[in-house]
C-alpha cells in the first residue's frame, strides 16, 4: 500500500498541493482526477519521487520514501512500473531493448531469459513480434502498450500510469484502460491512474480522488460518483451533454 | 553564475558515481566512442588538411627573405599546427558537430520524460547519460587531435607540392629540425581538457533543459557556445601554464 500524509508542493509562488491524505491499496485501480491545473500529475511526481513535496510523506508498506536518499530509494525503484503520458521510450533502442533495459541493469538473467520475458510482456499487450520496431515505427496506441510492457518487464509492485488515455481514439483508449486493469489484478499490483477521462473513470475507477485547487476534494469509487452531491466534482465529471444523458441513465 | 557552478560540480559528481552495472555502462562507453571519434573523424580530416596547407602556404608568403632559410616554414607549420591548429580548431568545430549532439540529444530525453523514466526506474541518469559521453570525450578527442596533425603536416606537405616557394624536401627538413616533445604533450594535455569541457558542458546544458523543441535548440546553442569560451580560456591557461 502507498500512502501519502499531508503532501504540499508549491511551484515559486503556486501553491500547487495543500495537505493531500490518500491510501492507494494493492489490487485496486487508484484514478486521480481533477481538471487541468489541479495537480493531479504534481502529486504523481511526488509519490514517485521525481518531485520533493515541501512538506508530507510518501510511505511505501511501511517505509518513508520521502526521506531516503537516491540509493536507498533503489530496492523500491525495482518495485516501481511506470507508464508516461508521452510514453518516454527510449528512441535509440528497439521495442525489445526497451523492454529488457531494467532487466539489463538489474538482473543476472541470461541473455536467453531477457528475450524470453520481452516476448511474454509483449504478448501480454498484444503486441507479439514487433521486437524489432523502434519507436518512431509506433503509432500512439502501440506506444503505450510498449510502455506498459516495458512498466510490467520487472514484475511491479507499484504500477504508475500517466494520462494513458491521451491522444489515443476511443477504442484504443478503452484496450489501454483493459489492459491496465488486467495486469493490476492479475498482479495485485497498486496501481496509481491519473486521468481525466471519463470513460476510465466509469470504467476502472475502483478507488478515485477527485482534486481541485489542489486539496483532496472527494473520494469513492466510480459507482458512488454518479450520485454524489459534490457540485465541483459534478461540473468536472458531468460537463458534457453525454455524460448527464449517461447519468440519467444510471 | 555561482548557481551553476555549483550545479555543475554536483551534476558531475553525480556522473562518476558506481554505476549500476559495469557491462552495460561500458557498452555505452563504446557506442559514444564510436559517435564521437569515428562520427567526427571526416569533418577533422577535411579541415585538418586545409588548415595544415593554408598555415605553410601563409608562413612561406610571409618569410620571403633570403636571410631565413626555406626549412624554417616547415618548421613553424609543424609546431603551429601541433600546439594551435589541431586542438584549437578541432575542437572549435568538434563543439559544433559532438556539442550540439550531446545537449540536443539529453534536452530531447529530458523533455519527452526519458530522463524521469530512468530514474523511475532507479537508474543514475547522469551517471548513464554523461560519464559514457566524457569518457568517450577525454579519450577520443586526443586521438582525433593525433590524427589532425598528421593531417595537417600533410596538407602543409601537399601545398608546397602544388607550389614552388618551398620545395618538399625543405619542408621536411623543417618538420624534423628541432623537435622537442613538449609541444606534442602539451597539445594531448590541451586535447584532454578540450574533451572533457565539450561533453561535459554540453551534457550539463542539456540535462537542464526544460520546456519544449525550442528549449532544447536554445540548450544546444547554449552549449556550443560556452564549450567555445572555455576552450579558449582553457587554451590560454593551459599554454601559460605548460610553455
Amino acid at each position: 500500500m502507498i500512502e501519502t500524509i499531508n503532501i504540499h508542493k508549491t511551484f515559486g509562488d503556486n501553491h500547487v498541493l495543500k495537505g493531500i491524505d490518500a491510501q492507494l491499496k494493492p489490487g485496486r485501480n487508484n484514478l486521480i482526477i481533477g481538471g487541468s491545473g489541479s495537480g493531479k500529475t504534481t502529486l504523481l511526481k511526488c509519490i514517485v519521487g521525481l518531485h520533493k513535496p515541501e512538506e508530507g510523506e510518501v510511505i511505501y508498506d511501511g517505509e518513508n520514501f520521502t526521506q531516503m536518499h537516491f540509493v536507498e530509494r533503489v530496492p523500491i525503484r525495482k518495485q516501481i512500473g511506470m507508464l508516461f503520458q508521452s510514453s518516454a521510450l527510449f528512441d535509440s533502442m528497439s521495442v525489445q531493448d526497451n523492454i529488457i533495459f531494467p532487466l539489463n541493469l538489474f538482473t543476472t538473467m541470461s541473455k536467453k531469459e531477457k528475450i524470453e520475458r520481452a516476448n511474454f510482456c509483449l504478448e501480454r499487450v498484444n503486441l507479439a513480434g514487433k521486437n524489432k520496431l523502434f519507436p518512431a515505427e509506433l503509432s500512439g496506441g502501440m506506444k503505450k502498450r510498449v510502455g506498459i510492457a516495458r512498466a510490467i518487464s520487472m514484475q511491479p509492485k507499484y504500477l504508475f500510469v500517466d494520462e494513458p488515455n491521451s491522444g489515443l481514439d476511443p477504442k484504443t483508449s478503452i484496450l489501454i484502460d483493459e489492459l491496465i486493469a488486467e495486469i493490476t489484478e492479475e498482479y495485485q499490483t497498486t496501481t496509481v491512474i491519473v486521468t481525466h477521462d471519463m470513460n476510465s473513470v466509469m470504467g476502472i475507477g475502483d478507488h478515485i480522488i477527485f482534486l481541485h485547487n489542489g486539496q483532496k476534494w472527494w473520494e469513492g469509487t466510480n459507482k458512488e460518483i454518479a450520485h454524489t452531491n459534490n457540485k465541483e466534482l459534478n461540473d468536472f465529471v458531468f460537463a458534457s451533454k453525454f455524460m448527464q444523458a449517461a447519468r440519467e441513465k444510471l | 553564475m555561482l548557481y551553476s557552478l555549483g550545479r555543475y560540480i554536483l551534476l558531475l559528481r553525480l556522473s562518476f558515481k558506481k554505476p549500476e552495472k559495469f557491462s552495460v555502462y561500458w557498452k555505452e562507453v563504446m557506442r559514444e566512442m564510436v559517435s564521437i571519434g569515428i562520427g567526427s573523424l571526416g569533418i577533422v580530416a577535411i579541415i585538418s588538411v586545409f588548415i595544415g596547407a593554408v598555415a605553410t602556404i601563409q608562413t612561406a608568403f610571409q618569410l620571403v627573405s633570403d636571410f631565413i632559410p626555406k626549412a624554417i616554414v616547415g618548421t613553424i607549420t609543424r609546431d603551429s599546427t601541433i600546439l594551435e591548429f589541431s586542438p584549437t580548431i578541432s575542437a572549435l568545430v568538434l563543439a559544433g558537430r559532438v556539442g550540439s549532439s550531446i545537449a540536443s540529444q539529453i534536452g530531447t530525453m529530458r523533455v519527452t520524460e526519458q530522463i524521469d523514466a530512468l530514474e523511475i526506474m532507479g537508474v543514475n541518469a547522469p551517471g548513464y547519460l554523461i560519464s559514457p559521453k566524457i569518457i568517450a570525450g577525454v579519450t577520443m578527442i586526443p586521438l582525433l587531435v593525433i590524427i589532425s596533425i598528421c593531417l595537417g603536416l600533410l596538407g602543409g606537405y601537399i601545398a608546397c607540392a602544388a607550389s614552388k616557394e618551398v620545395s618538399v624536401a625543405q619542408y621536411v627538413q623543417g618538420l624534423t629540425d628541432g623537435f622537442k616533445t613538449i609541444i606534442l604533450q602539451v597539445s594531448m594535455v590541451k586535447a584532454l581538457f578540450f574533451g572533457f569541457i565539450i561533453t561535459s558542458i554540453c551534457a550539463y546544458q542539456g540535462f537542464y533543459t526544460s520546456g519544449g523543441a525550442l528549449e532544447v535548440g536554445q540548450s544546444a546553442t547554449k552549449g556550443v557556445v560556452f564549450s567555445c569560451i572555455f576552450i579558449l580560456f582553457a587554451d590560454l591557461v593551459i599554454s601559460r601554464i605548460m610553455l
